[in-house]
């Protein structure tokens, strides 16, 4: 562990100064409702460097799908940039589309398609940029293989644990090689166990792939373990309270929350949590 | 119970009760000493059954039947299917015209024959309009559920992929509403079998109805009885047509593949 853990210097991380994967300056997103206006997130700088795993904590609410979503594309901002590879993810209102193209997106429910077997899911994408059969086959088995879903390649996802699907919706995600990989609560519906293999797995294939990742969470402990850097964010309206370098090398292994290292800086985080109240 | 026994036990079930419920009729029938003008016992229905099933007549009058059903049928999937994607995609649309599907619905459809024999004529037209106008409702009002029924974390998943909209409409759309479309169709093809006879009872000159009206006039309940046997019979084979595309098409339903891989 590094001595600037602690640093409350959101936009800046040590990997370089070659282009960033992603850049967030001073993005914003207001929700009108009945009630009046909701300031969801407001005011995020936020810079990723190319092999990041960064983690986005913070209680339910804080804004944290609605900032993955404005990253992914899904929704607009209200104010502020964002650009993946210096390149505006919105212009003049409009989606970028060779920009979406850089990114997968994995969700808390993996909505699989149930009419589609495990391989014609993972393979989807790439059916809809058009590859053909043959080709897209191959490579969607690869990534079956590389989530550990050999055997069930032919299965439906109906047949499925909710562990399985949520492999094969990452190697969905995976199938197009995105340059950041966007995952929101991915195994939030996971139970303990399952999901601390499911970690053990993404942070394996995240390395094997060099993947970039913004990975959101409201587990504190998840979080530590498998990221580079942990952003903490604190709701109304969704600000980024802090980060958080973790220096721990990888691959990590289990084991690694047990140590007082792992606990300090969950502790610490947590406090931060604690101290919004 | 074990899953093989289960599999036999429609076949041993319904063959029992079949002849269980004949012997009743047999006996009652004989007993109480019905007139069989009015009551035929089932042997002399199936007397019947086979001198009709020897006429040419009936053969060419089953054909023109099942045509009126299935023509009907088909026209009926293909507007439905088509009317239930627009007004499930286009709310407003739907908003506007609810009043005249829900007046259009519960009108007794089978009252307009008379206009559709002025309208159409005689002959096959007439039918396949009533089989038509029968069948469409149930198609179109599931296809329209099932329109609506499409998840919103699906649709993310397209966008999220930078689908066009006819690559959303073929990979997502159109697919997660084939088990609404079949369920539609599996009343569709009950209700276009009913529109074509009663078409043909109605205001026919040909087919299986005509025929039974013809049986009926002569006071021959035995061979109505036939007739109606073979237009059953004539209607549980396309319904399991139906069926069996189901099963071709969405294997990965619910309703088919729990009943295939659990016998429920
Ligand atoms: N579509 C929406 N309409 C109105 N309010 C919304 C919408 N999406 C999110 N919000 C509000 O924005 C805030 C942040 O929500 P969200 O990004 O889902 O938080 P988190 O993912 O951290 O739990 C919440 O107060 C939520 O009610
Ligand atoms: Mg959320």
């Amino acid at each position: 562990m590094r001595d600037d853990t602690t640093t409350v210097d959101p936009g800046v991380s040590d990997a370089g100064t070659e282009t960033p994967r992603l850049s967030i300056a001073g993005v914003g997103r207001d929700f009108h409702t009945r009630n009046g206006v909701v300031h969801a997130v407001s005011g995020i700088d936020l810079t990723i460097q190319r092999g990041e795993f960064v983690a986005l904590i913070g209680r339910s609410g804080c804004g944290k799908t609605t900032l993955l979503r404005m990253i992914g594309g899904l929704l607009p901002a209200t104010t502020g940039t964002i650009e993946v590879d210096r390149k505006p993810l919105w212009r003049d209102g409009r989606l970028d589309s060779s920009a979406v193209t850089k990114l997968g997106f994995v969700f808390q429910e993996a909505n699989l398609f149930p009419w589609f077997s495990v391989i014609d899911n993972i393979a989807l994408p790439l059916k809809l940029r058009g590859a053909r059969k043959r080709e897209r086959r191959a490579r969607a088995q690869e990534l079956a293989e590389l989530v550990g879903l050999t055997g069930f390649e032919s299965s439906y996802p109906r047949e499925l644990s909710g562990g399985m699907r949520q492999r094969a919706a990452i190697a969905r995600a995976l199938s197009t090689e995105p340059e950041l990989l966007l995952m929101d609560e991915p195994f939030g519906a996971l139970d303990a166990l399952t999901r601390e293999r499911m970690n053990l797995e993404l942070q394996r294939i995240v390395l094997e792939t060099s993947s970039t990742v913004v990975f959101v969470t409201h587990d504190i402990p998840e979080s530590v373990f498998l990221a580079d850097r942990v952003v903490q964010m604190t709701p109304r309206p969704g600000r980024i309270n802090k980060t958080l370098l973790v220096d721990f090398s990888k691959p990590r292994d289990v084991y690694l929350q047990t140590t007082p290292e792992f606990n300090e800086i969950v502790r610490s985080l947590r406090h931060e949590l604690d101290e919004e109240e | 119970m074990p899953r093989n026994r289960m599999r036999l036990l429609p076949w041993i079930v319904t063959p029992s009760l079949v002849v269980a419920i004949v012997a009743t009729w047999h006996i009652v029938v004989k007993v109480r000493d019905v007139n069989p003008l009015i009551f035929p016992p089932p042997g002399d229905v199936g007397e019947a059954l086979v001198e009709l099933l020897g006429e040419g007549a009936m053969w060419s009058a089953a054909r023109v039947t099942v045509t009126e059903v299935i023509v009907g049928f088909l026209l009926a999937v293909g507007s439905g299917l088509a009317v239930g994607v627009v007004l499930g995609k286009v709310p407003w649309l739907e908003v506007s015209v609810r009043p005249l599907i829900i007046i259009a619905q519960v009108s007794p459809k089978v009252a307009f024959v008379p206009l559709f024999v002025i309208w159409f004529g005689f002959d096959m037209t007439s039918k396949i309009v009533l089989a038509t106008v029968l069948a469409f409702f149930p198609v179109m009002l599931n296809v329209l559920l099932g329109v609506r029924s499409i998840e919103q974390g699906q649709r993310e998943v397209m966008r999220s992929l930078n689908a066009t909209r006819g690559q959303t409409f073929s990979q997502l759309e159109m697919r997660s509403l084939m088990p609404y479309l079949f369920a539609g169709m599996e009343v569709g093809i009950v209700l276009a079998t009913i529109g074509a006879i009663v078409g043909e009872y109605l205001g026919g000159n040909d087919g299986l109805g005509n025929m039974v009206v013809t049986a009926m006039n002569s006071l021959d309940a035995a061979r109505t009885f036939a007739l109606i046997l073979v237009l059953s019979l004539i209607g549980l084979v396309l319904f399991l047509i139906v069926n069996e595309l189901k099963r071709f098409f969405i294997p990965w339903h619910e309703s088919v593949y729990g009943l295939q891989n659990r016998g429920v």
